[in-house]
């Protein structure tokens, strides 16, 4: 074959891995918005709060630390554990169970009824002070996130494709953490699907999302299925806050992959959790398949407007995203 | 007569404010947002110094220096708010840590008749003082910086890099743009193959990037990144196995926050660096008369890392150029045109930065009206991830005058151009 095809062949791979990524964080706002109605904005936040508490957690680090110092006097940082991966995780989780109902406590509960304008304002609201409050509770500095997962290039895969091409080919490159990313994505929608459809929680959480008003009137708690919802956004927050924040460290920047989220949204509808992960896949394959045939003509660095270019292609011709339910007001 | 001998009295304590005065010197830093992480601890190592200065030394020439501190949020917009917020509190010199914010001062401080110390950053061609007279941009600028990088190729090549290719990885702005004449130039000049690939802000994503870099297999590839794009690089690096000994950052990507999120993956990489790093006495001053004293303007932990190092380096020039405007006008009371004055008369020696606990923080430089860049020098360090240090590699290393000294010429003479600007120094 030739190495340009091969070449062309291994991007839309890594298209498709990164796609998983994206389709992660928007997972996030998906189910929110199926749920309530609310396009949740700190959702990136969210994702950046959740890595910065696992790692806080997992290398024993004194929340609020710094405040703590300098009201006291004291010079205290670490309590000197560390504790393994999977117990920061579950506490973690924990930790965005509590934060799903202080949100609903203190923001959502208030704003019941109100136009989804407001709770959309609410939600930015929300951003900047989670944002602040996670550099106060952990501060601000990088941190390396290790949780055991693997990175670099897959070996096995390189060396039993390098024969495709000529001398120039050195096999596909497909990093691990993405193929772990991708196997946990898939693990998330089934289990997020049966949740939905077999559990009494996610039928209740689906008849919210059609009419709040008349599964209120048949007895399902609003205030318990926020609090659910935003407890599930808050641990898919944490599945993409580890993925993304292995590549680069947990830091303030992971807060900007809810960009990346964006047009897999426009694209795959913001209330289909199978439209997040195909909408993440075209996304993913589209920009980098144009950044490997027109960047280069460009000056590249097209991914980033690219991705919205082809979700605007989509909502030209179907408005609602691929999978999204189509609106149909009568007068 | 109640009114007139109000006026009096008024009139005196307004004119007796300057004299009595501290010496004002604002501190834009960005301690939130996407460059944090950088902005922290230059800011902390800015702030410290300048209370040492006051703690141990009573001030600058028994002036008390007074900072300033600004949020920017490596934002463009609040960097000019910062800067027309504290102009009028007497400001002496502007260090606004960003390339963006930098551009936007550039006419401010000019009409203003403020100094702008850019160190490492901004305008390159700010280097020419008989263009920028309120601009200095000592010890060194982007272009010496990419002639550093390869005259240090160079010497790992036997003095020649013909048929070699060498990648410049960059973060997609004015910043990152900066060195990509210089390398044409120097790319003509050396006979190797330059191919340059832009990385989007904020460079969370560059997959696409490495993927390029394995296909091209360049030999060597130089980074001009800051923030996320750093960290995501090095590991990208790893994970194609692209050696890392090939692999050079610009000085904005070599801190130690750029490189262990990546862990022992990240062991091999190097950077420029126009301070040294190092065991520096006036650490030691630091931690007694500041941190003791309650008075760190951070946590603490950031001294003696590249960035604080850096932030310490920028106050030691602006207190050193204080004391040399002092010492012009025969008066402890500067105004920011004779600090502008003391900056262009600026001298830093061995013995003097010896004799200040920070021997080897940079190279020898001499400002004049002419050169208002230094000597343009670097080192090259490499990181060393199983002890956490970065090593130096080199002795300050000079960059290539012959190219760069016809490309801030043909720059500044442009912006003379556009702005109606006449030469000084004549």
């Amino acid at each position: 074959m030739p190495d340009q095809l091969l070449f062309a062949m291994e991007v839309m791979l890594n298209g498709l891995m990164a796609g998983v990524l994206y389709a992660l964080v928007a997972l996030g706002f998906v189910l929110i918005f199926k749920a309530s109605g609310i396009f949740n904005y700190a959702q990136g936040v969210m994702a950046l709060f959740a890595a910065l508490t696992l790692v806080g957690l997992q290398e024993g680090q004194v929340p609020f630390a710094h405040l703590i110092n300098a009201i006291f006097g004291t010079d205290i940082h670490h309590f000197g554990w560390h504790l393994p991966a999977l117990v920061a995780i579950i506490l973690t989780i924990g930790v965005m169970v509590v934060l799903a109902i202080i949100v609903e406590k203190f923001v959502l509960k208030h704003l019941v009824n109100q136009e989804p304008i407001i709770l959309f304002m609410a939600t930015i609201g929300l951003a900047y002070f989670l944002e602040g409050f996670g550099d106060v509770m952990w501060g601000s500095e990088i941190k390396m996130l290790d949780v055991g997962l693997p990175q670099g290039a897959s070996f096995w895969v390189e060396e039993n494709t390098a024969w495709l091409g000529g001398e120039g080919f050195y096999g596909f490159f497909i990093d691990k953490l993405d193929m772990v990313a991708a196997v946990v994505a898939a693990l998330l929608v089934i289990s997020l699907t049966i949740f939905s459809q077999y559990s009494k929680q996610g039928r209740a959480l689906r008849a919210v999302a059609d009419d709040h008003q008349a599964a209120l009137s048949v007895g399902i708690s609003l205030r318990f299925i926020w609090v659910l919802v935003w407890s599930i956004a808050g641990f898919v927050a944490l599945v993409a806050g580890i993925m993304w924040g292995a590549k680069s460290g947990v830091q303030f920047s992971l807060s900007l992959i809810a960009l990346k989220a964006l047009p897999v949204l426009m694209l795959g509808g913001f209330t289909s959790i199978p439209g997040a992960i195909v909408g993440g896949l075209i996304i993913g394959v589209g920009e980098k398949l144009f950044e490997f045939t027109i960047g280069p003509m460009v000056g590249g660095a097209t991914e980033n407007w690219f991705a919205y270019v082809l979700a605007l292609l989509f909502l030209v011709f179907r408005p609602q995203g691929l999978f999204g339910e189509k609106i149909i007001e009568r007068v | 007569m109640k009114k007139t001998l109000t006026t009096l009295v008024l009139g005196a304590a307004l004119a007796a404010g300057p004299a009595l005065a501290d010496l004002v010197f604002p501190d834009l830093s960005y301690r939130t947002g996407p460059y944090a992480a950088g902005g922290i601890p230059f800011s902390d190592g800015y702030q410290d110094y300048f209370a040492l200065v006051n703690a141990r030394d009573g001030g600058i020439g028994g002036v008390p220096a007074k900072v300033i501190e600004c949020e920017t949020g490596y934002n463009t917009e609040k960097g000019v708010e910062c800067y027309e917020s504290t102009k009028g509190e007497g400001a002496l010199i502007y260090q606004p840590l960003s390339t963006g914010i930098t551009y936007q001062l550039i006419p401010k401080v000019t009409a203003d008749g403020i100094p702008l110390h850019t160190m490492g950053y901004g305008r390159t061609s700010a280097a020419n003082g008989k263009v920028f007279s309120n601009v200095f941009n000592y010890p060194a600028n982007y272009w010496d910086g990419a002639s550093v990088a390869i005259n240090y190729l160079l010497s790992e090549n036997g003095g020649s890099l013909d048929g070699k290719t060498i990648t410049l990885l960059y973060h997609n702005s004015a910043y990152g743009k900066e060195p990509i004449r210089t390398l044409e130039d120097l790319s003509k000049k050396h006979g190797f193959t330059l191919t340059t690939i832009a990385v989007d802000h904020p460079g969370q994503e560059q997959k696409s990037q490495w993927l390029q870099i394995r296909r091209e297999r360049p030999d060597y590839v130089v980074m001009w990144g800051w923030g996320v794009m750093n960290q995501v690089a090095v590991q990208e690096a790893a994970n194609i196995r692209f050696p890392m000994e090939n692999f050079i950052g610009n000085w904005w990507a070599g801190a130690e926050h750029d490189v262990t999120p990546a862990g022992m993956a990240a062991n091999g990489y190097k950077s420029l660096n126009m301070n040294r790093i190092g065991d520096l006495p006036v650490f030691a001053d630091i931690k007694k008369y500041v941190h003791e004293a309650g008075n760190a303007a951070g946590d603490g932990s950031n001294v003696g890392s590249v960035l604080y190092t850096r932030g310490m380096y920028a106050a030691v020039l602006a207190v050193e150029a204080a004391k040399t405007a002092q010492e012009m006008h025969g008066t402890p009371n500067i105004t920011a045109a004779m600090m502008r004055d003391g900056m262009e008369a600026l001298e830093m020696t061995d013995a003097k930065m010896d004799a200040l606990g920070v021997a080897g923080i940079g190279p020898e430089f001499s400002v004049s009206c002419e050169n208002h860049g230094g000597s343009g020098m670097a080192i090259v360090q490499q990181w060393d991830a199983a002890a956490k240090v970065w090593k130096p590699l080199t002795d300050y290393l000079e960059s290539d005058a012959e190219v760069i000294a016809p490309l801030v010429l043909e720059d500044s003479a442009a912006f003379a151009a556009e702005n109606n600007i006449a030469e000084r120094c004549n």
